[in-house]
């Protein structure tokens, strides 16, 4: 077969080499980088323009063609270690085939993305161990709050189809406020303000020129990305299931949800979400959050976001679903900081509370008192029982019922 | 600027190190490395990092040591073809259409044929780009592509793999040579992966502390050994603290001007409070380093160079 000796320099020169970066870019993509065989080709095509130098050079050419994003440069990086550099290789092998032998050698920190490579180079070893048993964890905990970390793992019930059927409907009728941002770019339209030159030159050219006929376009318009920010913390759990199946129902719909949960630390679960069966998008976020149902943090975690993603996400005018219950346990200074920062990054910030409705809440309410000034809008959930009431609370509504200053003076007058 | 005679791309990896370096461009080993294989495989060259690291500042380098011409695209929201890649002269157009009625003109194809023909083509950064000739391609620099959206993102894939722009009007206009192409990104949003894809990816990352002191000794000849010394080991202790915004090396190198400017041999906690605006940029970070934490760095920085010598 000709096609496949697109290299015949080497095939024949060096035909190991070739084979090897073959190998070497199929441990990458088990170790999850995404590396395609057009990549592969690339490869061996770079290291033949650079010609095989020191050990430096042939590591930062495969690292131009292999990795497209920051994020694996750790992963491509502990996989060249490993892989071009046989004694280790072979080391590590024979500690992995006897278990019983001590480990000598000094125990070095272990360095990020060491055991997804580690699985990836050594696959099969572990499928003999019994699986994980995650332990089912049901705790009701409304009405407290605390600043522990508490690590727990959580299963939701799965989703059935009459509730599948009830989400779709109720976000097929949801309309966000300050949903649509004009766009610098156009469309034709016959009843638009402005002239169309180019369209008005085509025209006229189908008549020979003899009717020049002004044609009209107006600016487009579109939805702008949503960053949404859920509180998973134990006063929120009951809630959890709920909004999560929301936030899957939301990124189905639209181009740019952006994902975010926190009670004691912030993960983000954009690409969790982007699964298309809502069980499975969900198991998926199961698994990567560590802290389901822990305490709150929430003026720690706003900072965590605001220095580490409101600058990549919060671009072309993004519109900030806050959704938690404001009772923070933490320093009120940090949040009042943050909710601030937060507040001047975004397009617009709504806060959705699913509190609201219990007697006695304001008493507790620190937290909510500092977070208010820095909200453009403030959201009540009357009944989190049903996603349909989730909708309704962020649809419609007329204007300044939701302005946070009327909570505001609420307060005041009641203290 | 001056027309240069363009000069051969670099034939390897040091070439390329030196051909920066003599334009006081100095890039580290794998900044070096994925330039030549871009000018060598032909591939843009997809740039991300923090602002000034001096992503922008590699195309420019690159222009004026190969002696290419540099087109610039600067990207906002709301870019389009109209003004990144050409524009029909409307108002000539109209008049010619005009005049072919006057001079009694019927035939449609030929009509056609003159209203949109090369004469009344504006062209735009991109088209401009495609028009280099051989051995003397232009740089393009499509700067901050993170700024635009994804419809023009979709739309430079066509040129980016096959260098060829598609005017519905003319046909296609094919580049003789394809340009060197520059892509940086700030990374407010992740670009997609298909324009990735077809570019040489590199992450710019700050530079280590001698590199840095070699920065500003090209940048800055003027400031003493000393004051630079001190400059560079503030800065980046400054980016091991966790600010909003940490400094960049154009911060560094704004603030071994300013500092020569004012005269000044050696830091001292009132210059640096008195300067600080030249390398931190948010008020939050400004408050932090001025109380205190500033001159606690300053005397590590004194301490520790003390000690060096």
């Amino acid at each position: 077969m000709k096609r496949y000796q697109s290299n015949p320099v080497v095939a024949k020169k060096d035909g190991r080499l070739a084979d090897n970066i073959v190998y070497f870019a199929r441990t990458l993509r088990k170790a999850g980088m995404r590396v395609g065989p057009a990549a592969v080709k690339d490869a061996i095509e770079a290291v033949l323009a650079a010609g095989i130098g020191t050990r430096d050079d042939f590591y930062w050419t495969l690292h131009a063609v292999l990795v497209n994003r920051r994020e694996d440069h750790a992963t491509f990086d502990e996989a060249f270690r490993l892989f071009w550099k046989s004694r280790e290789l072979v080391e590590k092998m024979l500690q992995m085939f006897s278990p019983m032998a001590p480990d000598m050698r000094q125990k070095e920190k272990p360095r990020a993305a060491e055991s997804r490579v580690g699985d990836a180079l050594f696959e099969g070893q572990k499928k003999n161990q019994p699986p994980r048993e995650v332990p089912e964890l049901d705790v009701d905990a409304r009405f407290t709050y605390s600043g522990n970390e508490v690590l727990r793992s959580k299963d939701f019930a799965q989703m059935t189809a009459a509730e599948l059927a009830e989400a779709r409907q109720a976000i097929a009728q949801l309309r966000l406020p300050a949903d649509e941002v004009v766009t610098r770019r156009f469309r034709p339209d016959q009843h638009g303000r402005r002239a169309d030159p180019r369209a008005m030159m085509r025209a006229a050219l189908r008549t020979g020129g003899d009717l020049i006929v002004p044609q009209f376009r107006s600016p487009r318009i579109k939805h702008p990305p949503l960053v949404v920010l859920a509180d998973i913390s134990g006063s929120m759990s009951e809630y959890t299931r709920i909004f999560l199946h929301f936030l899957h129902a939301l990124t189905e719909q639209r181009r740019h949800v952006h994902t975010f949960v926190f009670s004691t630390r912030l993960t983000n679960l954009t690409r969790q979400m982007r699964h298309r069966d809502p069980d499975e998008a969900l198991a998926e976020c199961a698994e990567a959050v560590a802290d389901w149902s822990g305490g709150t943090r929430i003026g720690e975690t706003l900072h965590e976001f605001n220095r580490r993603w409101s600058r990549r996400v919060l671009g072309q005018g993004a519109v900030v679903l806050l959704i938690t219950d404001g009772l923070e346990r933490d320093d009120i200074v940090t949040l009042e900081a943050e909710m601030e920062r937060l507040h001047k990054s975004c397009r617009r910030l709504i806060w959705l509370n699913p509190l609201l409705r219990f007697e006695g809440f304001e008493a507790k309410a620190r937290g909510v008192r500092a977070m208010l000034p820095h909200v453009d809008e403030f959201r009540a959930v009357h009944s989190l029982d049903a996603l349909a009431g989730l909708c309704q609370a962020l649809s419609g509504g007329r204007q300044g019922e939701y302005d946070p200053q009327r909570m505001l003076a609420q307060f005041r007058s009641a203290a | 600027m001056a027309v240069m005679k363009p000069k051969p791309l670099p034939a390897s990896i040091e070439q390329t190190v030196e051909l920066l370096a003599g334009a006081d461009y100095i890039a580290d080993r794998s900044l070096a490395t994925v330039l030549f294989l871009s000018l060598k495989m032909g591939r843009p060259l997809f740039l991300e990092g923090e602002a000034g690291v001096g992503k922008t500042e590699i195309a420019k380098v690159l222009a004026s040591s190969l002696g290419r011409k540099l087109i610039r695209l600067q990207c906002y929201e709301g870019l389009d073809v109209a003004s990144a890649v050409y524009e029909w002269n409307y108002a000539a157009q109209m008049i010619e259409i005009r005049m072919e009625e006057a001079s009694g003109e019927t035939d449609r194809r030929q009509m056609e044929k003159n209203v949109f023909s090369e004469k009344y083509l504006i062209r735009r950064p991109i088209l401009e780009a495609l028009e280099g000739k051989k051995g003397a391609a232009p740089v393009l620099l499509i700067d901050e592509l993170d700024r635009t959206d994804e419809a023009f993102e979709a739309f430079l894939l066509e040129i980016l793999s096959d260098f060829q722009v598609t005017v519905p009007e003319l046909g296609t206009i094919h580049a003789e040579e394809a340009p060197i192409v520059i892509i940086t990104t700030n990374r407010t949003r992740e670009i997609h992966d298909a324009l990735k894809r077809r570019c040489l990816y590199h992450w710019v990352d700050y530079p280590d502390a001698a590199r840095e002191l070699e920065i500003v000794h090209r940048k800055v000849p003027q400031a003493n050994q000393r004051l630079s010394a001190e400059i560079v080991s503030f800065v980046q202790k400054l980016r091991q603290i966790d600010l909003f915004k940490a400094p960049g090396v154009a911060e560094t190198i704004d603030w071994a001007g300013a500092l020569n400017e004012l005269d000044k041999v050696a830091l001292d906690p009132e210059t640096v409070s008195d300067t600080i605006g030249v390398l931190l940029k948010y008020q939050d970070d400004i408050a932090r380093i001025s109380q205190g934490e500033g001159a606690r760095l300053l005397n590590e920085v004194k301490a520790e160079l003390s000690a060096a010598e």
